[in-house]
């Protein structure tokens, strides 16, 4: 714990106001009209989306004004730029996750389309009417829906593992889950409305003690903590770029090379082929076979900027912040009566998830907004959850590199005036 | 820290989102529906009973969603108790265009009653929070679903 309350990487301090200059947007005053002043931007909302560094925004600038082409098609010279650029990023995004290879990624849109992606193409070769998958109840609905689509369309089971009060996964009744025609785990790395870390090791060591293959859903978890897919054993993992400090429109697939080559394509088109005629046409190997039409070369270009950026300053540097920001903003929060946090499970990433006694969330959000304070209001795309909970809805403050001990004092400011607007 | 929010959220608000009326299933009702406003989690039951003169003479609402959500039920179950089916559909426009449009671009509902009218401007705030409206209107999508007998209604969908 002594290193997470000493937030140092090597020997350099982690500076968060250095690293609130690289952000453009966080200068930014909200709500200004014609007599009023404007209030500073206290951005909360990073489990939805994070905000974007200077880098970021000048790599995709920069490639459009000076590289771009189209990728993978040309023999031009900014074609081959273009090219060298993009494929770039698959290298790293694989020393990102330390994934062995760059064959072991595949580019996808967004979280949900690399579920989607694994649903269809692994789930719809390898699984059968009778089989099941285990997911959990703290999922989004991108690690659901897809999962019940395939349901419908081929007649597997869907198992829920249960959350304890705590927020924690009930490890108990994960293991009595894996059951023989258990042939897939889909779990969150880390919970987008509880916050909670869910021990990987465990979850992928009991799967494998079974036969069973294991995803995750690193959505939330790679945006705040360093990420070792080989140390974790995953056979899939998923992360979206935005969350990550990237543009949207670009997400991560991870899969071991050797599941991903025997995977068939999941969506037809350029670009994924090998030749085609009317008769018969062949596919290129994985993981290019799972990228149909022109990718989405700008973001992608964005995503690998976000990551060097994050590397710059350190996942565990990042880490070490939020965690001291995550404890001092649950110690301030818990000291306000009638607010209750839902997921207090030890193992937390910088997410915080509350209800006020009398005052709904839509009208918590609305008011801290009108405070400056930017957070997420509703079910956060886990409904299941919300139901577990007992609760409609929630506020949800979740925190990312460059927020601020300072900025949890304005959330906790307006918290209290919410309650005695409502009082 | 929240001055100019008193136009959203006027005293009328505040009490009937604290106290709202008519709240609960009641014992006897002959049409109902349910609204969903998927984004926010809020849920809304509409009980109506309605005469065979198409006249409502009751009607009731349970759920649970925010200030705006809640007082807009309870406001619209007193404004709607006596009011002829055509009333209700002719005050239900008013108050869609009345937290959606400019005044200068809302249409003509007819005469309507002024009572009903005025205490219906406590929301007129909303238009200016326009990820509020849906808040404020979805009591009055689902009472028009369950007037014609459709079962539910969701804030997704185009109308709104």
């Amino acid at each position: 714990m002594s290193d997470l309350l000493n937030p140092t990487l090597g020997n350099a301090p982690y500076d968060v106001m250095q690293v609130r200059q690289d952000f453009p947007i966080l200068t930014r005053l909200v709500h200004e009209k014609k007599g009023r002043a404007g209030k500073p931007l206290v951005y909360l909302d990073n489990g939805a989306s994070a905000q974007k560094p200077r880098a970021v925004i000048d790599a995709m600038s920069h490639l459009l004004e000076n590289d771009y082409a189209n990728v993978h098609r040309g023999v031009h010279f900014l074609s081959q730029r273009s090219t060298d650029l993009y494929e770039a990023v698959r290298d790293k995004v694989a020393k990102f996750l330390n994934a062995p290879s760059r064959e072991n990624i595949v580019f996808t849109r967004n979280a949900t389309e690399a579920f989607n992606l694994l649903a269809n193409s692994w789930g719809g070769r390898f699984l059968k009417e009778g089989d099941a998958v285990v997911i959990s109840w703290m999922e989004h609905h991108a690690n659901i829906v897809p999962w019940q689509l395939l349901r419908d369309r081929i007649g597997i089971n869907i198992k829920v593992v249960p959350v304890l009060d705590d927020g924690s996964l009930d490890m108990a009744a994960y293991e009595a889950m894996l059951t023989p025609e258990v042939k897939l785990v889909s779990i969150t790395h880390a919970s987008n409305v509880l916050g909670t870390v869910n021990p990987a090791v465990r979850i992928a060591r009991l799967a494998h003690a079974k036969g069973i293959l294991v995803a995750f859903d690193g959505s939330q978890a790679a945006v705040h903590q360093p990420v070792d897919v080989q140390a974790i054993d995953a056979d899939f993992y998923v992360f979206t770029g935005h969350k990550l400090y990237g543009p949207t429109g670009i997400g991560v697939l991870y899969g071991r090379k050797e599941l991903l080559d025997k995977m068939p394509p999941w969506q037809g088109g350029g670009d994924m082929i090998s030749t085609v005629s009317f008769e018969n046409t062949t596919y290129r190997e994985a993981p290019y076979r799972f990228e149909a039409g022109t990718p989405a070369i700008v973001e992608g270009i964005g995503l690998g900027a976000a990551i060097d950026y994050v590397t710059s300053l350190g996942m565990s540097a990042i880490q070490a912040h939020e965690q001291r920001l995550l404890a001092y903003a649950t110690h301030k929060l818990s000291e306000i009566e009638g607010l209750r946090i839902i997921g207090t499970a030890p193992d937390k990433a910088a997410i915080i998830s509350f209800t006020m006694d009398g005052i709904h969330p839509h009208d918590i959000g609305t008011l801290l907004d009108r405070g400056g304070v930017a957070v997420r209001v509703g079910r956060h795309c886990a409904e299941p959850l919300m139901d577990r909970f007992g609760v409609g809805a929630t506020a949800r403050a979740s925190f990312g590199l460059y927020n601020t001990e300072a900025e949890v004092d304005v959330l906790v400011e307006a918290v209290q005036a919410c309650k005695a607007f409502f009082g | 820290m929240f001055d100019d929010l008193r136009d959203l959220y006027q005293e009328v608000i505040l009490d009937h989102g604290k106290n709202p009326r008519n709240f609960g299933r009641p014992a006897a009702f002959n049409r109902t529906a349910r609204g969903d406003n998927p984004m926010c989690g809020d849920k809304i039951a509409i009980y109506l009973t309605v005469g065979e003169d198409g006249t409502i003479q009751d009607l009731h609402f349970d759920g649970r969603g925010c200030a705006i959500s809640q007082a807009s039920a309870s406001l619209m179950t007193e404004i709607l108790r006596g009011k002829s089916m055509k009333e209700a559909e002719a005050l239900f426009g008013y108050f869609h265009d009345m937290c959606t449009k400019d005044e200068d671009e809302q249409g003509d509902h007819g005469t309507l009653d002024e009572d009903a009218t005025d205490k219906l401007a406590v929301l007129s705030g909303v238009r200016e929070f326009p990820m509020r409206v849906k808040c404020a209107t979805l009591a009055w999508h689902t009472m028009n679903a369950a007037l014609h007998g459709e079962a539910t209604t969701s804030t997704e969908n185009a109308s709104f």
